[in-house]
């Protein structure tokens, strides 16, 4: 366990304190203008000085993040289920659900004010657009591609459609659906920065002062607030798939 | 109503099948008929195997008695009446399929789940069975966990949960390495024993055929029609010293000629 941790933390953790020292040094050897390029040290000092700006903001997206996510589940695996039913059902409205993949949010991303005014309701609505789609795409992989043997076995003890789809069809897709889930969380952060520039709030808002005030420092720090975010609901993802999943892969045996 | 016990004697149940026919029909291409007017009786408590080669429509015949695949002519009866039974019919897939997020236990236990059964009744009755193929100890564990062999035991238990009159087994032993593939060969010829049941075995192998049956019925090449029906002249008690005995060579001769004459060759 102990070699483990050290085999899985220390190769990541030693290229970030090489980085962050080479961009250190380099950055002050080159003699940037800190409105350009600030130093990291400079960076930290911004995120310190101005936790009280940044950590509100930051749990503001965080919230608007999780319901977008919570949303996108619900409906996506509403929608995975309802086109799964039948390939006619399928075909009339897939197309359609594509349209969450292509739509630029950034063009789109106005609108959401027009329909749901300024504030969380329209940051919600851009992270549940963007996120949504993998979700349903990678949970209708998982519905369609259950093992026909197992279809068969169900409807030869006559299991009811409620059984076929809890006790098989679901299980069954799960791994797709946590892998819909991880590619939806990234995404999710991007829609509810981007609805914040707009709708306002959290650290959308934080970014766009901090760019008027010429305060680059701060404009990173906000960026890593927000990439922080994305990856603790990435590592939150993988914790859940790993826990679920651990049972259906040989090399995780139990001890 | 108490737990079912998968090895408690029970009487089997006969096969009627007269004149069926199966066409599959895909667009853009020529329909294929994969079974073309067959007839086949087996009686109640029988042993049956079903040879053929490979693709020759036998796997659809073992659907269309399960109830699993329509016929397009003909008619399958099975029992005395013209369906079977609710929990009369088991179906042993070519692989375990076996629901990889459930332990050993309750895989076995799902067909019992799927028919409503009390929880109570469910655990007892898979234990039950899940002993009868010797995986108790692994009841636990999880289809990741087993080998090959051990996956495929807890998908014959899982079929015998239910107590069936009429067991239907479709290559389930093909993907598996001889030694392993014989002992399973030997429990489930117990099995048939103990309970008298009524099993019907499709294989391409003429020695499994020729090991396991009370009968054999050798099927042609698509469409599958009857060659040779053929009561197998072998001891009821089988071991692996049969393997080398001359009845059993001679017995693998007759079936392996009729299996050439189906595959339109020259006997």
């Amino acid at each position: 366990m102990k070699r483990r941790f050290v085999e899985n933390f220390l190769p990541p953790a030693a290229t970030f304190l090489l980085t962050t020292a080479a961009a250190e040094f380099g950055i002050r050897a080159a003699g940037i203008s800190p409105l350009l390029l600030p130093t990291p040290s400079a960076v930290a000092r911004a995120a310190l000085q101005h936790s009280p700006t940044l950590l509100p903001a930051l749990a503001m997206t965080a919230q608007a993040v999780a319901v977008g996510l919570a949303l996108s589940i619900a409906v996506g695996l509403l929608v995975a289920i309802a086109l799964s039913t039948s390939r006619w059902v399928e075909r009339a409205f897939y197309p359609y659900a594509i349209f969450f993949q292509i739509v630029p949010i950034v063009a789109i991303a106005p609108l959401l004010v027009i329909w749901f005014g300024y504030g969380m309701r329209a940051v919600v609505a851009a992270a549940f657009i963007v996120s949504v789609f993998p979700v349903i795409a990678n949970s209708l992989a998982g519905l369609l591609s259950v093992d026909p043997a197992l279809r068969d076995l169900f409807r030869l003890y006559g299991a009811s459609g409620f059984a076929q789809l809890w006790k098989l069809s679901l299980p069954w897709a799960l791994p797709n659906v946590l892998t819909g889930l991880r590619i939806a969380a990234g995404l999710a952060v991007i829609g509810a920065i981007v609805g914040e520039f707009v709708g306002g709030g959290g650290l959308g808002v934080v970014v766009l002062e901090a760019m008027r005030q010429q305060r680059t420092d701060l404009v990173f720090a906000a960026v890593l607030h927000a990439a922080a975010l994305g990856l603790a609901l990435f590592a939150a993802v993988n914790a859940t798939s790993h826990f679920a999943l651990r049972r259906w892969h040989s090399q995780e045996t139990e001890p | 109503m108490s737990a079912p016990d998968p090895t408690a004697a029970r009487t089997g149940v006969a096969v009627r099948v007269r004149g069926a026919h199966r066409v599959f029909r895909s667009a853009g291409e020529a329909d294929v008929a994969a079974v073309e007017g067959l007839d086949l009786s087996i009686a109640a408590g029988e042993f049956v195997a079903i040879l053929g080669p490979s693709g020759c429509g036998k796997s659809t015949l073992l659907r269309m008695i399960a109830g699993l695949e329509v016929l397009d002519a003909g008619s399958i009866a099975v029992g005395d009446g013209g369906s079977a039974p609710k929990n009369a019919l088991a179906y042993v897939f070519q692989d375990a399929h076996l629901l990889p997020w459930r332990n050993v236990l309750s895989n076995v236990a799902l067909p019992l789940e799927l028919q409503g059964r009390a929880a109570g009744e469910r655990r007892d009755a898979a234990a039950r069975a899940i002993a009868s193929v010797g995986l108790a100890d692994a009841a636990r564990r999880h289809p990741a966990q087993l080998s090959g062999g051990m996956r495929m035991r807890v998908s014959l238990a899982r079929a015998l949960v239910t107590e069936p009159r009429l067991l239907l087994l479709d290559e389930p032993f093909a993907a598996l390495d001889e030694i392993t593939r014989q002992g399973l060969d030997d429990q489930l010829r117990a099995l048939w024993a103990a309970t008298g049941m009524t099993v019907l075995f499709v294989t391409h192998s003429i020695a499994e055929a020729a090991f396991l049956a009370e009968r054999a019925v050798v099927l042609t090449r698509r469409p599958a029609r009857v060659v040779l029906e053929h009561t197998l002249d072998l001891p009821a008690q089988r071991d692996a010293a049969l393997r080398g005995d001359a009845r059993f060579a001679r017995e693998m001769s007759v079936l392996y000629q009729a299996l050439r004459r189906g595959n339109g060759e020259a006997a």
